[in-house]
């Protein structure tokens, strides 16, 4: 059978749910940024996908250039919160943080 | 079964197989190291789309920036000798939730994928899409390029900041 569009929005659509698996069903703060990672990176194989076979259409790769810049910036701010976090309250065990002052 | 069907298969194995090591495994640092061939797998899929350009964008930016960034999150924010390098689920009955919701959700998704009739045209031979990707981000998406820019210049003083060490 030949590889086609549907293949890859499958595997995309796989991902995403394991991503948002990890988003909803962990409560340490860095497996939530990993499931986030696995989301982004599931849109980002549609957006390329659609661009191969909407007959090779550049936007679409532009449109992945830009998440993965999104990306990198989400992951840097993300782990310079998350320092602070342990910091302040020595876990970053999600269902405990629910207080934003001292 | 020609070589393409045969690497299509192979790297999104490797893609799902390691994903949902990602997000099952109860040791952290496992997940962390899964995650590097989810990544490699998914710069796989991208050269068999021929996106060449963005496969090595993938594995420099994903696997040579945030991986190793997650990498150090995790050793900074656990006791890797301790018990709490383990993950921690939430409790069985939201789990149950989870699995549900995301098992539906999958459902719908490939549904939707399988079941619409998308729009395609034939691909023009393309040998090489970094010129392409450059022409277009220095012309049509001139503006949201600067704007990328200046987030990373603005993320990159904010996490210096934030992270710092306040005395």
């Amino acid at each position: 059978m030949e590889i086609g569009l549907s293949h890859y929005l499958i595997i995309s659509a796989l991902l995403f749910s394991l991503g948002l698996y990890g988003v909803i069903s962990r409560k340490h703060a860095v497996m939530v940024l990993m499931g986030l990672e696995l989301i982004l990176n599931a849109a980002n194989i549609n957006f390329v996908a659609f661009a191969r076979f909407g007959g090779m259409n550049m936007d679409g790769q532009v449109a992945a250039v830009f998440v993965i810049i999104l990306a990198a910036a989400e992951a840097a701010v993300a782990l310079a919160i998350l320092l602070n976090i342990y910091q302040h309250f020595k876990h970053v065990n999600l269902d405990e943080v629910d207080q934003m002052k001292e | 079964m020609d070589l393409t069907t045969l690497a299509f298969y192979f790297f999104a194995a490797l893609t799902l197989g390691f994903g949902a090591v990602v997000v099952m495994s109860r040791n952290i640092l496992h997940a962390a190291f899964s995650l590097l061939f989810t990544f490699f797998g998914i710069a796989g899929l991208y050269v068999l789309l021929f996106a060449d350009f963005l496969a090595i964008t993938q594995i420099m930016i994903y696997i040579g920036g945030i991986l190793i960034l997650i990498i150090f999150g995790v050793m900074l924010t656990t006791h890797i000798t301790g018990v709490d390098v383990k993950s921690g689920r939430t409790g069985s009955i939201q789990l149950g939730g989870a699995v549900l919701v995301t098992l539906a959700l999958a459902a719908t998704l490939i549904i939707i994928a399988t079941g619409t009739a998308w729009n395609e045209s034939p691909a023009p031979e393309v040998t090489s899409t970094a010129e392409l990707i450059g022409t277009s981000l220095l012309t049509r998406y001139l503006l949201a390029f600067e704007a990328a820019s200046m987030l990373l210049l603005i993320a990159i003083v904010g996490a210096a900041f934030i992270a710092r060490k306040k005395n």
